[in-house]
């Protein structure tokens, strides 16, 4: 059995990290590419309880809780927006989100 | 409790407005009961206040003081600082009165847009609450101006046809006043700065160096005041605003315009101008000024609403009538005087209200308020015809209702200071006959012409409880106004008393009285120690 | 003393009456409403006459006044609200919810609350027929509880109470057929000019208390009488004469008589209770509590002396010609109140009140009886159409056959006594161009025997001119209208008894009983050295002269040639008969026909309800120019500098948008913007692609620290 090793949580978050951005990148619903953030911020917060662990202090943990935290309320609030989007517009298609354009 | 009643009766209508936030806009009913309740509970929160008052009516100075004179913004010296009198006692409970009286009324009334109305309307009640409280200039300036605000949007959105000119003129001509004010009240500050080097906005304090400005420099900033209140009384020839804003405003909105907004400008000369300025107020000259021109807008309102044609119009300029015979009294700068004016304050808000409530009923039923539309009216509505006479009563001044007490002591202290001006008051009296006498042969004598009076119904139980107050307060004062006059007592000898002291030496009833020191200097000595 | 220590419930009594029916009126049975209301005048009649016995012992005889103060009314109550008089020393403002008893207030309450009740009780059978019952008695209730009022104060300002009180009460009856327009004017008018009348009351009292530094009537008797003020003092004089307008409103004197006549739009029981017997009188009843400053005012008093003789003279006049038997009895009660002015302007205060006391009964019992022909008549007022009512209403006839000799001065019969005693202090009093003023009097005597008996020849003797559907209906009216009757004519033959004169032998009891509230004006007067205008109660014990017995007969004989005179004229006038002034001078006959022409004149000049062509003068016309002048003038500076704001602004905008703005402003923004535009072709406006523009700068760096 080999010992699971601070190597091993990076490699995982960074498969994670990967996985997040190409979904982000490349999904068209918003839904999806909000739950992509997530994993991005979750592939964070596995590098830092890692390097925690490593270290052997608790400053990494208090981070990704708030990092949780954070994203909790980055949830709450892209959901609102994209809800009062959908009324408006009626689509969660990240593409015909471009009223910034200019 | 004793301690916070003052914020707690300026702050429940504003926390009522809060709370209707959180209900729903499309829940009308749900809407008017909660503004109901909150304006009731404003109403029965102030009521305490009377017997706390009631027992300490003879102390000197202001009374339930809270806060000090810069908890608020110390770099400036201003601070959240309340405090009654017997005079902001009354006025006090007049608002709160008729606050509930007027939100009851616009029950039917108001249709559209329910929800901002009762918003709008509990904002506006703390602001006049806080005018009467503050012992802080800066805070007064805040309300005053703070009040401005919901009354321009009551006119313009729930107003008559021409809503926006009246509402805009409304604006613009008191907030030119209210300029002209904070020059002057920026000059009492920093000329108290001068003297005590302290910066502060406490109108205690100021009461202590404000008449030691000298003579030629205090008649502007008695004047800048003076503009500043007369357009709010509104004096004549500054009264051009009231008749239109009255006229577009919703019943409700010109209740409380009459019955306590104008008040505010008389308030304003009994609070700040009198013990302010007593050299300048005091002044012969300045004097008959100000009387002439009470005198002109007591007989020329009444000439001006015996010709009008518009029902809420020709109450609009009995005001004007009426608020001349309370800037006599006050001018008049005795003791009788200045108690029958604040009475008469008083009184001018119950009949008046009471004659906006009537007017908006009809117009209510009927759409127009137009007097040659009516005729008849006490066939069809005997009920409201005999309240309307009660009050058109009590409005021209009949013995045993309020109207005849206030303004029988303004006229004795006319008449002790100087026997013309009552004299030219009195024709005042009957003209106010004359008007209101008129008014009600044509819309309620005669026999019904118009058909569209026929089926007119008669007060709903609702609109019989928005005059019963009024009628009582009309009788009590009426017949028994004794513990109006105690109340009235202290701090109006206290002002008559700051006047004759400080009043100017050329004016020979007080040629003795002048301090022989130089006062300048005997204040800088106590603030240095 | 339990009636004097609860005087105040006296007029209360009415007043309840009066709350009952403002509060459950429109629920009540009309029995009901009889006995709240009628009761309540009773209770009242009674209680004043156990008080007015109270009192007489209470006083035994010196007249000592009786005062109960409830309750401070106006005023702190603590003395340290105060006021400066003339002399510059401080007064206490003050007036009490008081009441003062003294011979002259107790002679009004009797007779106030006595003639007030029958007049409730005939009313209930006149009035069982109207709509609004209950409003007639709440009304008539409330004018009892303020007229009591007015009567008991022991103040000016309480008495102004009544003094309004009973002026709304005359407003509220008068237009109580308020469908009627002509009843709503005539309301109006009353109420408007009684009004003016009473600016000169308040300022009157104001004048008083400035100068006497009370309202009392008993420290204004007290200064009054010090001595410590001369003879014709200015201010005593304004004083006076103030006060003498608010008599001439609410007595109807020239120049406010107007309104009387007018206000026989009213019920009859209104007329007689409030327009003939007790309100009118209010004003002679404030002359004669106030004669202490009166008698100061010399000045005051001959005007009041002259504008009651021309009021007399004037009204007669009018009433020689009138054909409404209302408006008759309206003019002659204008008349006989200016008799009773000139009573108390040459100071014989103790003949005017008797004047107003016995003038009360048969004035009541004169208005009571036309009511009674009005109501035989079905509704019908006008003399023209009636005649030979005596066998078919003959209680009616009687009783007011008896009125008009008293009226005319019949011996006798109770106004014999109290107007002759009016004619002779005239004559006695300065002499001089006083004796103008007998004559006025005398002639007004005269004229009223003429129209008097003119009205009794019109109605009851001659010819009947009624249509055949009114003559059908004549019935008399029933018990409860004519014992009323009956009673009053009792009165008005038995009321001038009260103060036989000693020149026939009697004692002159009533004018004795006033003494004490006038005889103090004879000391004054005599101090000064003048003879005349002694106070009646001084005189009447002294004068034994002849001259009094040729008065008396001449004033006998004036009424009976104005009786003689009426006969002649109208016993036998058939339709469309002859009115004898129209055939000898039309245009007099037409002057007086239109009463003078003095509403319309007032019309003209005063209220502006007419127009002088194309101008509108009085009230009216400056209201319009007020309103003009507002509108154009001062509304029109606020909005012309309202418009010279938005011409200024409309320039600033203008220079704003294209010289600041354009130049200044938008200039290099349109520079920027057109530097810009390459760049803004790198927006896509798509997250994803700056997601990925970021994640390819992220690669590109990571490669870049990798690769070095």
């Amino acid at each position: 059995m080999v010992p699971i090793t601070t190597i091993h949580y990076l490699v995982v978050a960074a498969a994670l990290f990967v996985l997040g951005v190409i979904g982000v990148l490349t999904r068209r619903n918003v839904v999806v590419i909000l739950m992509s953030i997530e994993l991005i911020l979750n592939a964070v917060n596995l590098n830092l309880v890692a390097f925690s662990r490593m270290w052997g202090n608790l400053h990494g943990q208090v981070f990704s809780i708030f990092i949780t935290v954070d994203a909790a309320a980055e949830a709450a609030a892209g959901l609102g927006i994209l809800i009062a989007f959908f009324r408006n517009k009626e689509t969660v298609n990240v593409d015909e989100i471009d009223l910034l354009k200019w | 409790m004793q301690n916070h009643i003052l914020s707690i009766i300026l702050f429940a209508p504003l926390f009522g407005a809060i709370f209707l936030l959180f209900v729903p806009k499309e829940n009308k009913n749900a809407i008017r009961w909660v503004a109901n309740i909150f304006a009731l509970g404003g109403f029965l929160i102030s009521i305490p206040l009377v017997p706390m008052f009631w027992a300490q009516r003879y102390e000197p100075g202001f009374k339930f003081l809270e806060g000090t004179s810069n908890n608020w913004i110390p770099s400036i010296g201003a601070g959240y600082n309340l405090g009654i009198d017997g005079i902001s006692f009354l006025l006090i409970m007049l608002t709160t009165l008729l606050g509930w009286i007027s939100i009851l009324s616009s029950w039917t009334a108001i249709e559209n847009r329910v929800k901002e109305y009762y918003v709008w309307f509990l904002v506006l009640q703390t602001g006049m609450l806080g005018v009467f409280m503050a012992l802080d200039f800066f805070l007064f300036f805040v309300f005053w101006e703070a009040m401005l605000v919901p009354m321009y949007l009551l006119i313009g959105i729930w107003g008559g046809p021409r809503k926006l000119y009246a509402a805009i003129k409304f604006f613009l001509y008191t907030l030119l006043g209210s300029i002209l004010m904070l020059l002057g009240i920026l000059f009492l500050y920093f000329h108290h700065h001068t003297l005590t080097n302290v910066f502060t906005f406490s109108i205690p304090e100021l009461y202590k160096t404000a008449p030691l400005i000298p003579f030629n420099i205090a008649i502007w900033l008695f004047v800048a005041f003076f503009i500043g209140f007369a357009i709010k009384v509104p004096m004549f020839p500054f009264h051009t605003w009231l008749p239109d804003a009255h006229v577009e405003a919703p019943t409700a909105g010109s209740v409380i315009l009459a019955g306590v907004l104008l008040k505010m400008g008389t308030y304003g000369f009994v609070r700040f101008s009198l013990p302010f300025f007593p050299g300048v107020v005091s002044h012969p000259k300045v004097q008959s000024w100000v009387i002439a021109l009470s005198l002109i807008g007591i007989i020329y309102g009444a000439l001006v609403s015996l010709m009008q044609k518009d029902m809420k119009k020709l109450v609009a300029y009995s005001s004007v009538s009426h608020l001349g015979f309370c800037t006599l009294g006050i001018f008049a700068l005795n003791s009788a005087g200045l108690t029958g004016s604040v009475l008469q304050q008083v009184n001018h808000g119950i009949s008046t209200g009471a004659l906006f409530l009537i007017v908006g009923i009809l117009y209510e039923r009927r759409h127009t308020r137009d007097i040659a539309e009516y005729g008849g009216i006490s066939t069809v509505m005997p009920l409201y015809a005999t309240i309307t006479m009660i009050m058109f009563l009590s409005s021209m001044g009949l013995p045993l209702l309020n109207g005849f007490v206030g303004e029988f002591t303004i006229l004795q202290g006319a008449f002790t200071a100087n026997w013309k001006w009552a004299a030219w008051a009195a024709p005042g009296v009957v003209l106010a006959a004359a008007y209101l006498l008129w008014l009600y042969q044509r819309v309620f004598f005669g026999t019904v012409t118009n058909p569209k009076n026929e089926k007119l119904h008669d007060l709903t139980p609702r609109e019989i409880l928005t005059f019963v107050p009024l009628i009582i307060m009309a009788l009590w004062i009426g017949l028994y106004p004794k513990p109006f006059f105690q109340i009235l007592e202290q701090p109006v000898n206290q002002i008559v008393q700051t006047i004759h002291d400080n009043s100017n030496p050329n004016s020979p009833a007080n040629a003795n009285v002048r301090p022989t020191a130089d006062p300048h200097k005997s204040i800088v000595a106590k603030a240095s120690n | 003393m339990f009636f004097l220590n609860h005087i105040y419930l006296i007029p209360l009594f009415p007043a309840f009456g009066a709350a009952i029916m403002f509060f459950f009126g429109r629920k009540l049975q009309k029995t009901t409403v009889d006995a709240v209301c009628v009761g309540a005048i009773v209770v009242a009649f009674l209680f004043a006459c156990f008080t007015a016995v109270e009192y007489t012992h209470f006083a035994h005889g010196t007249g000592q006044p009786f005062e109960k103060i409830v309750y401070t009314w106006l005023g702190s109550g603590d003395g340290h609200l105060n006021f400066t008089k003339r002399d510059g020393t401080l007064a206490s403002f003050n007036a009490d919810a008081g009441f003062l008893l003294d011979p002259l207030s107790s002679i009004w309450l009797l007779f106030v609350t006595g003639v007030g009740m029958l007049i409730h009780i005939y009313s209930t059978g006149y009035m069982a027929h109207e709509g609004g019952y209950y409003r007639f008695f709440g009304y008539m209730n409330l004018f009892m509880f303020s007229m009591l009022t007015l009567i008991l104060a022991n103040n000016y300002i309480l008495l102004f109470v009544g003094w309004e009180g009973v002026g709304l009460c005359s407003y509220l009856l008068i237009g109580f057929y308020f469908h009627r327009n002509s009843a709503s004017t005539a309301a109006n008018k009353a109420f408007i000019v009684n009004r003016i009348g009473d600016a000169g009351f308040i300022l009157g009292a104001l004048t008083l208390s400035w100068y006497l530094g009370s309202f009392r009537f008993a420290d204004i008797n007290t200064l009054a009488r010090s001595g410590h003020f001369a003879i014709g003092d200015p201010v005593l004089t304004a004083a006076a004469l103030l006060l003498f307008v608010g008599a001439c409103g609410k007595s109807a004197q020239i120049p406010l008589y107007i309104w009387l006549p007018d206000a026989m739009e009213g019920p009859t029981p209104v007329s007689a209770l409030i327009h003939a017997a007790t309100m009118v009188t209010a004003g002679v009843y404030m002359v004669a509590r106030s004669n202490a400053v009166f008698i100061l005012a010399p000045t005051a008093m001959k005007t009041v002396a002259i504008v009651g003789a021309l009021t007399a003279v004037f009204a007669a006049s009018i009433g020689l010609v009138q054909n409404d038997i209302k408006r008759v009895l309206a003019y002659s009660t204008v008349s006989q109140l200016g008799y009773m002015f000139l009573a108390l302007g040459v100071g014989a205060f103790a003949a005017g009140v008797f004047h107003v006391f016995t003038h009360a009964f048969f004035k009541a019992l004169l208005f009571l009886g036309s009511g009674s022909v009005i109501h035989a008549m079905s509704g019908e007022q006008d003399m023209r159409n009636m005649g030979d009512l005596r066998r078919r209403i003959p209680t009616t006839h009687w009783t007011m056959f008896v009125a008009t000799l008293a009226i005319a001065g019949i011996f006798p019969f109770a106004g014999f006594f109290s107007k002759d005693e009016i004619l002779w202090q005239t004559w006695a009093s300065e002499g001089g161009a006083y004796r103008i003023l007998w004559f006025v009097g005398y002639a007004t005597a005269l004229m009223t025997a003429f129209y008097m008996f003119r009205l009794m020849y019109l109605t009851f003797y001659s010819p009947s001119r009624m249509s055949h559907e009114v003559e059908h209906h004549v019935h008399e009216s029933p018990k409860s209208m004519t014992v009323p009757l009956v009673i009053l004519a009792i009165c008005s033959i038995g009321a001038g008894w009260l103060s036989w004169p000693h020149s026939l032998g009697g004692s002159a009891n009533f004018e004795k009983f006033l003494e004490p509230v006038f005889a103090h004006e004879a000391v004054v007067l005599q101090e000064e050295g003048k003879s005349g205008q002694l106070a009646a109660g001084k005189k009447e014990a002294e004068h034994t002269d002849k001259t009094e017995y040729v008065l008396m007969f001449l004033s006998l004989a004036a009424a009976g040639v104005g009786w003689g005179m009426a006969r002649s004229a109208y016993l036998t006038a058939r339709k469309d008969y002859p009115e004898p002034i129209a055939q000898k001078s039309p245009r007099l006959f037409n002057v007086l026909y239109n009463k003078w022409f003095v509403d319309e004149g007032y019309d003209y000049i005063f209220t502006g309800r007419r127009k002088l062509g194309e101008v509108r003068l009085g009230a009216m016309g400056a209201g319009e120019a007020a309103s003009w002048f507002d509108a154009k003038v001062i509304d029109g500076v606020v909005n012309d500098v309202g418009w010279v704001a938005r011409a200024v602004a409309t320039l600033s905008t203008w220079s704003d948008k294209w010289i600041i703005d354009g130049l200044g402003v938008n200039g290099p923004a349109i520079l920027a913007r057109m530097i810009s535009y390459p760049a803004r072709l790198l927006e896509w406006g798509l997250v994803q692609w700056y997601a990925l523009v970021m994640v390819a700068g992220l690669l590109g760096f990571g490669v870049y620290y990798v690769w070095k």
